[in-house]
């Protein structure tokens, strides 16, 4: 039997993808179906006054025209957000459909159903809107002043919540004594995730039955259903409805949020008692799926004459957008803010995160979520620390790390840090770049006007999300645990059940590995369900690099309880003890003899159970719920090298070495893959993206005609390292691998471009680096930060 | 409702559409084609790509009445005796995807390039598929995809030459 751990298997699910065969939800085509088309505000704030939806109902093929009232009137609540940061957090409703007032452009106001999609689309242009446009705040920062337009009605400000962490009164002290305090003041922009696929979704309602289907491009269908029927929906029994995520096209964490089309779609088929599918325009992507980032930072950090890092103080404003998402309170702050410890011994820490409603889409977690925007400001103020002292970025980093032999090792933000070896992935990258060749061989280059730089970025991220009891203190309204189902057919065939979802990440391939390997029968005998509450017991689904470290285990813990079962059956068949008989590559043998049973058999004797043991019950399918113990600290180094052209400001990547550790590796093609397009997301963050409004809430970037991502010719080949230090406390010693990328490259990046200009006077650029604020930093004469027309807020406000 | 006649994957299709129908609607939602798929709507993702006469098109920017009397050619068209193409296979090899959903277009748009251009640079694959956005990969496993396509393609070549 091949050892499928550890091996590049390709995957399984690729025959459908590369055929045409994928089977989104877009794809889906039931009969009678209608088609939704959402009307939606083309105001940043304003009082709805009256909507005439007659004209619209008029239209030829038109089923329905509803609006948010009629679905309140008909017992449709607030979606809620699944996080409280502190008691006084505010939690301003958010229908499916605007009530009195609409708080962003793309917030829906109404819908209209009809028997095809052209046909909804036209009538959608004759629903009459009055509207009553009121002042707009889009600037978290300026959401904050005492004048500001307040974006709901019913609070006295736009302060969501007001959080720290940390201790304030040892940090002050300890910066107080600094040798040396370098501060940055940053602004980490809003982003838009933009999976290839739009979103979908399909609300389906069998009236025989009174049962619900909800097909949804989601990460997670259990956490919609549980959603949707406890909190959005109360009539709508859960045990009467099954929520389909099928083939999802990326996610990044877009997907991951109970988005108002799934409540309409589901709702609205109820209504009409036919199928009513929505799939997103990209231009209405644009405006309602939730962004990412958007944090307006001051950073101090303070150090003493040895270059010893002493204190590290910030104040954080973010943008939490029009209305609390899914897991919006959680990203910028325990995501945030107990990630600045970094990879470093810094003993005092302080954080103050203020999140502010605007008149923006709401912002929530994307690929990465806080531990980016934490990543990104230790990693650059501590580039710019060593700038300013003289220092050797590697040494000033290598010099704070936490040493191998400190671990477990409590940062002053609440975390444990279970293990790690942060000299060793920065050693193994300094190798695979050349660091000194490559310093000699940008002062040669500066000789002749060319513009070379090397960055930096040593990150550690929070994954395997999370310990219920922990998150639980921290105010999440769900556990996080995962479940993992395994049935053994009387054949022999194994189905795997998770609840963790697949889109893109390759679970139907890594999962089949893990459960071929353990039961020793071929990878084919293996298949793996996901995305379908119907067949999955129960989920939380993907997000957080959770899956392989919390699903996973959940399976391994279900393939115990197989195996334990199938150990007492194999011992009665073998008239052996159980303690005397071994399970090796599938099958059981009593030690010491030749004595066998295949693993097959001992399936179809668990099913025809004549010559059976005493007190064990047929059958062989088994579930468990696996609740981490802790999080898993995946970290590393990542380094790259760049050539500024001073000319045009264009930034060209020459070279990028990424060397993480994600702890043990099941498939690595996998985890490299994984690794590649989160590089290529927090690259396209560093130089290209960012969505932007006017100053009125309208946004500027709508649509991929103005909002640039990384094509192909932008990006280099990478060059990836691995370096293993097992996560100690789960079953399979894995920590996640989805996320690292995008956590480290976008200081990686920053600090390249910075360290090529430092020279002329350039500490720092605002994100996105494009050509022209490159060239007009260059072209400032000295401080290029404030000549690169600084973005006034994380929205990039133009 | 215009009347169209158009050879997708080598079957010939009649239909009557409506003058602002689009290709890839007319592929997805009349003929059951759901491979080719909308990724955006101002042309700018190459989801959608698909051949026509040979040539790679973005099929949300092709009206269906355009392709009257001509031939389009899908990603379900790629392996129609049963077989994978080398671009297919290249995909599956060199993990040149994820979540799969900008794969037909990039096998497409690929597809195109290694007509004209059989022993292609990494700098040409990466130029040829700057009209396709992928969210996944970083690209850097479709670059290997189709240098595996294209040397499967010229071994092929020699072989039956």
């Amino acid at each position: 039997m091949p050892n499928f751990i550890g091996s590049p298997v390709k995957r399984v699910e690729d025959k459908r993808f590369i055929t045409g065969k994928g089977r989104y939800t877009d794809d889906i085509v039931l009969p009678g179906m209608t088609y939704a088309c959402i009307v939606r505000s083309e105001h940043a704030h304003a009082r709805i006054k009256a909507i005439d939806t007659s004209a619209a109902e008029a239209v030829d093929g038109v089923l329905a025209v509803f609006t948010g009232q009629d679905m309140v009137d008909d017992g449709i609540l607030s979606i809620p957000t699944g996080w409280a940061v502190g008691d006084a957090m505010k939690e301003p409703p958010h229908y499916p459909l605007a009530v009195g007032k609409v708080h962003h452009v793309g917030d829906g106001v109404a819908v209209v159903i009809a028997t095809d999609k052209a046909t909804a689309q036209d009538a959608a242009e004759q629903v009459m809107i009055e509207y009553e446009p009121l002042p707009a705040v889009v600037d978290a920062t300026a959401a904050l002043a005492p004048d500001a337009p307040i974006v709901h009605d019913g609070l006295d400000s736009n302060l969501c919540f007001d959080w720290e962490l940390g201790d304030r009164d040892a940090t002050d002290r300890a910066m107080a004594a600094a040798h040396h305090v370098t501060t940055y003041e940053l602004v980490n922009q809003r982003v838009v995730p933009n999976a290839i696929e739009p979103r979908s979704a399909i609300g389906h309602y069998d009236p025989a039955r009174e049962e619900l289907t909800l097909y949804t491009s989601s990460q997670n269908p259990h956490l919609i259903r549980l959603l949707l029927c406890a909190f959005v929906w109360p009539d709508l029994p859960e045990h009467k409805v099954r929520v389909v995520s099928p083939d999802v096209g990326g996610g990044f964490g877009s997907k991951i949020f109970h988005y108002p089309e799934e409540v309409i779609c589901a709702w609205a088929s109820k209504k009409l008692e036919r199928p009513v599918k929505w799939t997103a325009a990209r231009s209405e992507s644009f405006v309602t799926d939730a962004h990412g980032r958007d944090h307006v930072s001051t950073a101090e950090l303070g150090l003493d004459a040895e270059g010893n890092m002493v204190a590290l103080r910030v104040k954080t404003v973010a943008n939490l957008g029009a209305y609390l998402s899914t897991f919006a309170p959680a990203v910028p702050t325990y995501l945030y803010g107990t990630l600045l410890a970094g990879q470093y011994r810094t003993p005092h820490i302080h954080v103050n995160v203020k999140g502010v409603f605007t008149n923006t889409v709401p912002v929530d977690a994307y690929r990465g979520a806080g531990r980016p925007e934490a990543t990104f400001l230790v990693e650059r103020v501590v580039e710019l620390a060593a700038k300013e002292l003289g220092m050797d970025p590697a040494e000033l980093r290598r010099k704070n790390f936490i040493r191998p032999d400190e671990f477990p090792y409590d940062t002053p933000v609440a975390l444990q840090y279970d293990s790690g070896n942060y000299e060793g992935a920065l050693d193994k990258a300094l190798e695979m770049i050349g660091y000194e060749d490559f310093r000699r061989e940008q002062a040669e280059a500066r000789k002749q006007g060319r513009l070379l730089g090397i960055g930096f970025s040593s990150y550690i991220e929070a994954c395997g999300i999370a310990p219920s009891q922990v998150v639980g203190a921290l105010g999440a309204r769900a556990g996080l645990y995962e479940s993992g189902g395994i049935r053994v057919h009387p054949t022999g065939k194994v189905e795997v059940f998770t609840g963790t979802h697949s889109h893109g990440q390759g679970h139907e391939t890594t999962f089949a590995q893990i459960v071929a390997h353990e039961l020793g029968i071929p990878l084919e005998n293996v298949e793996v369900v996901h995305g379908d509450t119907s067949r999955v017991p129960f989920g939380m689904g993907t997000y957080g690099s959770r899956s392989l470290a919390v699903g996973g285990s959940a399976i391994m813990r279900a393939l115990d309880k197989v195996k334990d079962k199938a150990r007492k059956i194999a011992a009665h068949k073998l008239e052996a003890a159980e303690e005397d008989v071994e399970f090796v590559d599938g099958t059981f043998r009593v030690k010491g003899t030749d004595r066998t049973i295949g693993f097959g058999d001992v399936a179809l004797t668990a099913y025809v159970p004549h010559d059976y043991p005493e007190g064990v019950e047929p059958g062989l399918d088994e579930n468990a719920f696996y609740d981490p113990k802790n999080f898993t600290f995946p970290f590393g180094t990542h380094i790259c090298t760049v050539e500024v052209d001073p000319d045009t400001g264009v930034v060209r990547i020459l070279r990028y070495v990424a060397v993480d550790d994600v702890g043990n590796i099941i498939n690595p093609m996998i985890v490299e893959g994984q690794i590649h397009g989160g590089i290529a997301q927090g690259v396209g963050q560093a130089l290209f993206e960012g969505a932007v409004y006017d100053e009125t809430g309208q946004p500027l970037t709508g649509s991929y005609m103005d909002y640039t991502m990384p094509r192909a010719d932008d990006l280099p080949s990478f060059e990836v390292g691995h370096q293993v230090t097992p996560c100690p406390h789960n079953p399979l010693g894995v920590k996640g691998a989805g996320e690292a990328g995008t956590i480290a490259s976008t200081a990686c990046v920053v600090n390249a471009v910075v360290d090529a200009l430092y020279h002329r006077g350039i500490r720092d650029i605002p994100m996105p680096l494009t050509p022209e604020r490159v060239w007009r930093a260059l072209h400032a004469g000295g401080d290029g930060a404030a000549a690169a027309a600084a973005p006034a807020g994380g929205n990039g406000q133009a | 409702m215009a009347h169209i006649s158009i050879t997708v994957n080598g079957k010939r299709h009649e239909a009557d559409v409506e003058p602002r129908t689009l290709l890839v609607d007319f592929l997805r939602e009349h003929l059951g084609l759901t491979g080719t798929h909308v990724g955006c709507d101002t042309s700018q993702c190459g989801a959608c790509t698909v051949h026509l006469d040979g040539r790679s098109v973005k099929a949300c920017t092709v009206f269906a009445v355009q392709a009257d009397g001509r031939s389009v050619t899908t990603i379900e068209g790629m392996s129609a005796d049963g077989a994978l193409h080398p671009l297919q296979e290249g995909f599956r090899e060199e993990h040149g995807l994820q979540c799969g959903f900008c794969t037909p277009g990039m096998i497409m748009a690929a597809a195109d390039l290694l007509q004209h251009n059989p022993d292609p640079s990494e700098a040409e694959i990466r130029h040829a598929l700057e009209g396709n956005y992928c969210r996944c990969t970083g690209y850097h496993n479709i670059v290997r995809a189709v240098q595996y396509a294209a040397r499967k393609m010229r071994e092929q070549a020699t072989v039956e030459a």
